[in-house]
């Protein structure tokens, strides 16, 4: 091969240069197909218990799906149009199921400890996640434009003005809140999860708890 | 809708009027919440105790 056609012939992913280059090694190193996704997961994963993150993750589509569709015609869409109220319905309701999944989701997972084995990082971003959830159906309320979200907006507003973020975060404000309910909340806990399973993949699903017979004989010398 | 068809369609619980409340010092719960959380107390336990069906591809 001449000098030519060895500057021409395509160098090996490893010798790359570039920070394109360094990102998809790292990518690849971190996260290779077969674990990013994997056609087969341990045996201990057969049991109903584990079935409840991938259930909140479907709620969760129905949400942004039924979310997108409400902010095609607007917050007051659903009062006057059956449709609307449909839509309405199905986004309150896919909410309902998104956090009653998640919380017990959160419970099987408190009981397994976890964030054993490196995944603090996935239980943290889970944590936030799960209270990032709590601040888009706060402001969800807010944006129903009926009294009850009157309501809610009067009495919040003294609890947020009594920790001092009233300034910022004002309850009060409709198109404020509006915009935190369909944009930033959103997308902070839409990012928060696709790290979230990002993680869980990276470290895979976390095993049982030992049984007390295999601790005990692992802390003999 | 008819008045034939929104019997069956009904809530088994009539929601049209004022909710009922439980009340332990400063805590207040509402009763609809109550029955909320005792149904995922209950869901939880179901998923740890029922048999998982046996699938292919799993080692």
């Amino acid at each position: 091969m001449s000098t030519r056609e060895q500057a021409e012939a395509p160098s090996e992913p490893a010798e790359a240069s570039g920070w394109t280059a360094a990102v998809r090694r790292r990518a690849v190193r971190e996260l290779p197909p077969e674990k990013l996704l994997p056609d087969t997961q341990p045996k201990y994963v057969a049991s109903w218990i584990y079935v409840f993150g991938v259930l909140t993750l479907a709620a969760f589509f129905v949400v942004l799906g039924s979310g997108a569709v409400l902010a095609i015609q607007g917050p007051s869409w659903w009062h006057a149009s059956g449709t609307g109220h449909f839509f309405n319905s199905l986004h309150l309701w896919s909410v309902e199921l998104f956090m009653a999944f998640m919380v017990i989701h959160l419970w099987g997972k408190f009981f397994m400890a976890a964030w054993r084995g490196r995944r603090a990082l996935t239980w943290i971003t889970g944590a936030v996640a799960f209270l990032g959830s709590i601040g888009t159906a706060f402001t969800g309320y807010l944006a129903q434009q009926n009294l009850d979200s009157q309501w809610i907006a009067v009495q919040s507003k003294d609890a947020l003005n009594a920790v001092g973020i009233g300034g910022y975060f004002d309850a009060m404000n409709f198109g404020q809140m509006l915009m935190w309910h369909i944009v930033l909340l959103p997308a902070v806990v839409g990012i928060l999860v696709v790290l979230h399973i990002l993680m869980v993949r990276r470290h895979g699903v976390v095993p049982p708890l030992p049984l007390k017979s295999e601790t005990t004989q692992e802390e003999q010398p | 809708m008819s008045m034939h068809v929104q019997p069956v369609l009904a809530a088994p619980v009539d929601l049209n009027g004022p909710g009922h409340y439980l009340n332990w010092g400063v805590i207040q719960l509402s009763v609809a919440n109550l029955v909320v959380v005792a149904v995922m107390v209950v869901i939880f336990l179901v998923a740890l105790l029922l048999p998982f069906p046996k699938g292919r591809g799993r080692r």
